[in-house]
């Protein structure tokens, strides 16, 4: 069941479930068995913070009970489940890998876990992160870094580094995840797993811990483009509870594996698929019409002369297989996305410094009180609960929101931003229906190999802009340099997730074997 | 534009954390040098550009200006640091220890 369960995707473990083969508790114990095999804890790849093996079975014992192996038992039936530690749980912590929060269990679920338990998922463990999603490589945890399951030598990326190392290791197969600037996106690349970006407003906020506002949005890591357009399917969709989430209709994304334009997301046939009744049909093998008439854009400053030799090969491939499938690719500019990084790391820790002023010690969370009255409880207690780097953001937030710098950083970068994302209306109001771009400049880095804070900025370079531009996006892998993984990305306009994965089942169809090679 | 001391030790007690002298020192050579990446923007010409204060707003309907109540399956006192009749429980205000010390 172990070495089974390592390679079957979240749609095929449901349809196994559904169909009586297999139980859920089975899928927990395989998830388990193989956590142990491999090692998650601290000593070893350190990616699971908080886990109860036992509370997981009860719960997949349960399950099993009220629903047997009936149709109606989700599209997610019996399929673990990782999720980051920022995205508010009801039996595990939620504590954003940070000593203010230690402890800290939510007294209310996120929108994103409810929606999956309700088609079946169970949740078996919180995964390490970046504190506060704080950074690019998971090193940030104030609870030591995760490793990196394809060489344990290097980071596994961040800030979703333990969401992306537990599919890559095979202990589940869909993980959740959290981005503000690519914390989804480049932990799935560097870690040769496939990882995706909402469209801003796409995925209910409600329950996930706030860093920025105005960029956060929960993601769905996974092994496939298949378990991703799955897992994404289930979380996003309106919900009351966070008001910048959208109304727009929620395609079947799975159906996108068959090209052409979404069907009617109302008859009763596409009903059934969503709901799990009915198989997705098969899609038919790449051809060179799979993607005619689609034009996919390949932006110059995301492919700069500096740009690993051996990484642009790999993008040359991935886009040679877009041509052979009919796809026309076209050199575009988005001129303003050197821009980007500056831009991002004003606006986000700007955000962040207000986000982050709830953890003060009064209401939950750590509280060290010196005894000296309540300003000096304030700052004992935020001073030992942060850790470096999010003590440094909330610094370079309030600073550049205090008086006499706010409008030349702050109002500026806003106003920047909206060139930005003027660039990515022109280029899709120009006929471009996707960009493609490599996800990350290099492949995972050793531990401890950077320590300039703005050097680890520059990780976020081609992902951050789909952040400030609102759009989705998607990392899905492309091949291999020096046996570490190297991901592609997919970006479309807003709300058009549909096309996204339309053009990644394509790039991992037309790869084959080839993207992990 | 560099970062001072003064500034840091400013800028954290408006953030309300508690940072030594050393400490200080370090963090204001890190402010500076991440700012001074930030000042390629001032070279940007976006006269006439409308700041981004949220992406979106598709679809997002207005909803009625009325709070929510909190769904919560366990009770404050469960991980509230201090709580007493309902109330959460502080330190006192102010004391003469504080105004000595901002006033140092």
């Amino acid at each position: 069941m172990s070495v089974e369960f390592t390679k079957l995707g979240a749609a095929a473990i449901a349809s196994n479930v559904r169909a009586g083969d297999v139980s859920p508790p089975d899928m927990v114990r395989a998830s388990f068995n193989r956590a142990r095999e491999i090692g998650v804890g601290r000593d070893t790849l350190n990616i699971y913070l908080h886990s109860d093996e036992k509370a997981s079975l009860e719960e997949a014992e349960a399950m099993h009970e009220r629903m047997g192996s009936s149709a109606d038992a989700g599209v997610l039936a019996g399929v673990p489940v990782a999720i980051k530690d920022n995205i508010a749980s009801l039996g595990l912590p939620t504590t954003c890998a940070s000593k203010i929060l230690a402890g800290y269990v939510s007294p209310f679920e996120a929108t994103a876990i409810t929606r999956m338990r309700a088609s079946g998922a169970l949740i078996v463990a919180k995964t390490n992160m970046d504190e506060f999603a704080m950074g690019s490589s998971t090193e940030n945890s104030a609870h030591g870094p995760t490793r990196n399951p394809h060489d344990v030598r290097c980071v596994p990326g961040g800030s979703s580094g333990g969401s992306a190392a537990a599919i890559a290791a095979g202990v589940t197969p869909l993980a959740l995840g959290s981005e503000t600037g690519g914390s989804v996106r480049q932990p799935a690349a560097f870690c040769g797993v496939v990882g995706v970006k909402p469209t801003y407003g796409r995925v209910s906020r409600y329950g996930l811990v706030a860093f920025a506002s105005s960029l956060d949005q929960i993601g769905v890591l996974g092994r496939t483009v298949d378990d991703a357009a799955l897992g994404l399917e289930t979380i996003a969709g309106f919900d009351k509870l966070d008001s910048t989430s959208s109304n727009v209709p929620v395609p079947i994304y799975r159906l996108s594996a068959l090209g052409g334009p979404p069907p009617d997301s109302k008859s009763p046939d596409t009903e059934a698929i969503r709901i799990g009744r009915s198989p997705v049909p098969l899609p038919p093998p790449p051809t060179s019409k799979t993607l005619e008439g689609v034009v996919i854009g390949k932006p110059k400053e995301y492919f700069p002369e500096s740009l690993d030799a051996s990484i642009r090969d790999l993008c040359e491939r991935s886009l040679d297989r877009f041509r052979s499938m009919g796809a026309t690719i076209r050199d575009i500019s988005l001129p303003r996305s050197p821009l980007a990084i500056p831009v991002y790391y004003i606006l986000a820790p700007a955000e962040a410094s207000s986000n982050l002023a709830r953890f003060d010690g009064v209401r939950y969370g750590l509280r060290v009180d010196p005894g000296k009255g309540l300003k000096a409880m304030y700052e004992a207690t935020r001073s030992q609960g942060f850790g470096p780097e999010v003590t440094r953001r909330i610094l370079l937030g309030t600073y550049v929101l205090s008086a006499g710098y706010y409008d030349a950083y702050y109002k500026k970068a806003q106003a920047v931003r909206t060139l930005i994302a003027d660039d990515f209306k022109s280029v899709f109001a120009s006929g471009v229906n996707a960009i493609f771009t490599p996800t990350t400049p290099t492949t995972a880095f050793q531990v401890g190999a950077i320590s300039d804070p703005y050097e680890m900025y520059l990780n976020d370079i081609f992902t951050v802009t789909a952040n400030l531009a609102g759009v989705p996006a998607i990392s899905v892998p492309i091949g291999r340099v020096r046996r570490l993984p190297v991901g592609g990305q997919i970006i479309t306009g807003h709300f058009d997730e549909y096309t996204m994965f339309r053009v990644a089942y394509a790039l991992e169809a037309g790869l084959g074997a080839e993207a992990h090679q | 534009m560099a970062v001072t001391r003064e500034d840091v030790l400013h800028i954290a007690e408006l953030a309300r954390l508690g940072v030594d002298n050393a400490r200080a020192d370090e963090l204001t050579k890190e402010l500076s040098a991440i700012l001074a990446h930030m000042d390629v923007l001032s070279q940007v010409d976006t006269t006439g550009v409308p700041a981004t204060t949220g992406i979106g707003g598709e679809g997002t309907p207005l909803r009625p200006d009325v709070g929510v109540p909190p769904m919560m399956e366990r009770t404050l006192e469960s991980f509230a640091p201090s709580m007493r009749d309902g109330f959460f429980i502080v330190p006192r205000l102010a004391t003469h220890e504080d105004s000595a010390e901002s006033g140092a």
